[in-house]
């Protein structure tokens, strides 16, 4: 009985998954299946044939995947944990079935993933670390070495309640995560302690998205209204400050409205606030 | 969870955007945030939302004996609920110092104030009173929950009907809302709080604060008043030392922020009582909010199907299927009181996305009532699956096979007629089904 059953749970779930090439840009839900390219000709007529997922270099291809956010690999399966719309990246090379897939889903709880430049509240000093809070579901650690120039003798200045920037080194899921503030290099590269003026908000981490890529129009606009300093981490968090209080206020109230905004309107507030 | 840290930077930046003048949703310093009020579909249910604070309130009323020192009062009682939903930081089923300052405060305003006239709750001296009972849930935490939960509160006690009763010498009726419209609760008076928060040891004053302004804080005055300016509560807290000026003053804002939000409240009642009576066995309420066209919704638009040569494919298929081999399904009796019919139970959910399609292409409804109550039995699959075995591979076979329940339970198949070969043609539909599907993908 149990395994007729399990042949059910297989065969529906092979009816329902969909190739991820044909659902690129459309919406996708929680518990689907998703077949790559490689998958779609194992699929194919034949049938039954070998149903592998090739998330490894292998022999036959060489291609490589990235799961991104939204996608989990289980067992030779892939499935998407999280409702959204499905992206694709090609790898740096181009061509071939590789590259990174995610899911742009609309959320506000940050889910840290290495790599990602957040901004963190220190909330004690314990020894040598710090725990810094980034909005996940447990605090960072962050080792007061991991500071550009920082030796055993020379320490950071760094007080509880201040705001850092940096990077996560590691970020692995029942894991705390780990940040530093120094690149491989061993540079600052912007990253470190923000200053102690300034405002900090939080909007969603679509926004962040949006705000971060490389063709963004509203961060220029922005940048004509007032002379500004702004740091943006993935976590949701934006610090801005500009010469007065009420400059800062109005980009903070500026940044949060562009979520919900079309580009027509967006202009006209912008152009209305470039008069005044 | 924890709560998120107050960083150093937005502390400081907040205390100079107040000596400023400043706020950082734009506000002036005595200005409310918009407030909202929606009414369910019963009585005594409502949602008041204080800008991103949203507050649910439920009147619920009960027959109980009245208290011994109090024979001839109702009872009222009040609960305010802090959800996770709300914040991370609220830890569920635990009775935090806010909850029980928020409590009570609800408490002196509302109970002590007697804005409810509680005599008109007595059914029966001695022996059966009303309980009112008003539960209020925090849905959303943006700051200043008291003045969000204390108008939820007398919103959903105006809103509130309860049944109506009669006594005729020892016999006590009570009616339900078809026989006699339900009735209000008679109240003298509408309190409302309105809190104060106080920076740099009072230099500073603020109406409404959010939740960053209550953060840095260093006091706050709630003033309970009703339009009449009479004040029901007054409570200091955060251990400030106010002037007899400040507090005269916070006084006479109260009374005009009181004023402005009663007329608010009696807006919406009306409006609501208005929607009610127009639109009989309309929407109202919440239920008026809920669209059809998202996706989200539970409706779905019916698509067309081509039906144009349905006729022919299914005598094709009736003509290539084998008669499937006889089932025979004796109820087995596992112990007293149940039954089983076939060798197990299955998830049938697969199968009616299928049997639906079948259902408008042959335009009766067999083949769905038949598929709805099948239990498979291991038998008849080699029969009829062999066929297309190396089409359908390890799909389940459950959707080719069919039980018809025993002859003796005839009501559930509509047509108990139903032909040898137009069972096949159900059997066999899905699976034709499929092996399209696997050709497209």
């Amino acid at each position: 009985m149990a395994e007729a059953a399990a042949i059910a749970a297989e065969s529906l779930a092979g009816s329902k998954a969909r190739a991820a090439r044909t659902v690129l840009g459309q919406v996708v839900l929680p518990g689907e299946e998703l077949l790559l390219p490689e998958q779609e000709d194992a699929e194919g007529p034949g049938g039954a044939g070998e149903r592998l997922l090739r998330l490894n270099p292998g022999a036959r291809s060489r291609v490589r995947v990235v799961c991104g956010p939204g996608l989990r690999r289980s067992g030779d399966r892939l499935l998407v944990t999280k409702c959204g719309r499905l992206r694709h990246k090609e790898p740096g090379g181009g061509g071939g079935g590789g590259g990174v897939y995610w899911v742009d889903s609309q959320q506000k709880r940050y889910v840290p993933v290495k790599g990602d430049h957040v901004i963190g509240i220190v909330t004690a000093k314990s020894g040598d670390i710090f725990k810094v809070d980034v909005g996940g579901s447990e605090p960072a650690s962050l080792s007061y070495l991991a500071f550009e120039g920082a030796t055993k003798r020379n320490r950071p200045n760094v007080q509880v309640g201040d705001l850092i920037y940096g990077q996560f080194l590691v970020a692995n899921k029942d894991m705390e995560p780990e940040m530093v503030c120094i690149d491989s290099c061993g540079r600052a590269n912007g990253m470190g302690v923000i200053g102690q003026d300034g405002l900090l908000f939080k909007v969603t981490l679509g926004l962040i998205r949006k705000l971060l890529a490389p063709d963004c129009e509203i961060i220029q606009e922005v940048g004509k209204l007032y002379p500004l300093e702004i740091v943006f981490g993935m976590n949701g968090r934006i610090w801005v400050k500009a010469k007065t209080i009420q400059q800062t206020l109005i980009l903070a109230n500026i940044l949060e409205a562009c979520e919900h905004m079309t580009t027509d309107q967006r202009k006209q507030i912008f152009s209305r606030l470039a008069e005044s | 969870m924890k709560e998120t840290p107050l960083s150093n930077c937005e502390r400081r930046f907040l205390l100079r955007a107040i000596e400023e003048k400043k706020r950082l949703d734009g506000r002036q310093t005595y200005d409310y945030r918009n407030i909202k009020i929606s009414f369910g579909t019963d009585y005594g249910c409502c949602i008041v939302e204080l800008g991103k604070t949203r507050v649910l309130g439920q009147v619920s009323c009960e027959l109980v004996s009245p208290k011994l020192n109090r024979a001839t009062e109702g009872i009222l009682f009040f609960n305010l609920e802090l959800s996770q939903m709300a914040a991370p930081a609220f830890e569920p089923g635990r009775q935090s110092d806010l909850l029980v300052k928020l409590n009570r405060l609800l408490e002196r305003c509302l109970r002590n104030s007697k804005c409810i006239d509680t005599e008109s709750l007595c059914v029966v001296a001695g022996e059966k009173v009303w309980q009112i009972r008003v539960d209020l849930h925090l849905l959303n935490h943006d700051g200043n929950i008291i003045d969000a939960a204390s108008i939820a509160a007398i919103v959903a006690l105006c809103h509130f009907r309860r049944p109506d009763v009669s006594v005729q010498g020892d016999e006590v009726t009570l009616y339900t809302p078809e026989e006699r419209d339900p009735v209000p609760l008679s109240i003298h008076h509408m309190p409302i709080c309105v809190s104060f928060a106080f920076f740099q040891q009072g230099t500073y004053l603020l109406v409404d604060p959010n939740e960053r302004e209550e953060r840095v804080m260093d006091g706050l005055l709630v003033i309970a008043m009703n339009k009449h300016r009479e004040i029901c509560t007054i409570q200091s807290s955060g251990g400030i030392m106010l002037l007899k000026d400040q507090v005269l003053r916070c006084s006479k804002i109260a009374g005009v922020k009181v004023a402005e939000i009663t007329e608010l409240i009696q807006k919406a009642l009306e409006n609501d009582q208005k929607v009610r009576h127009r639109k009989e066995g309309g929407k109202f309420g919440f239920a008026e909010s809920i669209a059809n066209q998202r996706i989200t919704a539970f409706k779905m638009e019916k698509a067309p199907i081509d039906t144009s040569d349905v006729g022919e494919k299914a005598e094709e298929i009736i003509a290539e299927a084998e008669p499937p081999s006889e089932v025979v399904s004796n109820p087995v009796l596992w112990t007293p009181g149940t039954a089983q019919i076939g060798e197990g139970i299955e998830n049938s959910w697969g199968d009616l996305e299928d049997s639906e399609k079948e259902d408008e292409d042959e335009g009766g409804s067999e083949e769905a009532v038949i598929l709805d109550s099948v239990k498979m039995d291991a038998g008849v699959i080699s029969n009829i699956g062999s066929q297309d075995a190396p089409i359908v591979l390890s799909d389940s076979e459950e959707e080719e096979m069919i039980i018809l329940e025993p002859d003796k339970n005839p009501k559930k198949i509509r047509t108990q007629t139903i032909s040898v070969k137009q069972e096949k043609a159900a059997s066999k539909k899905p699976m034709k089904k499929r092996k399209k599907k696997r050709a497209v993908n």
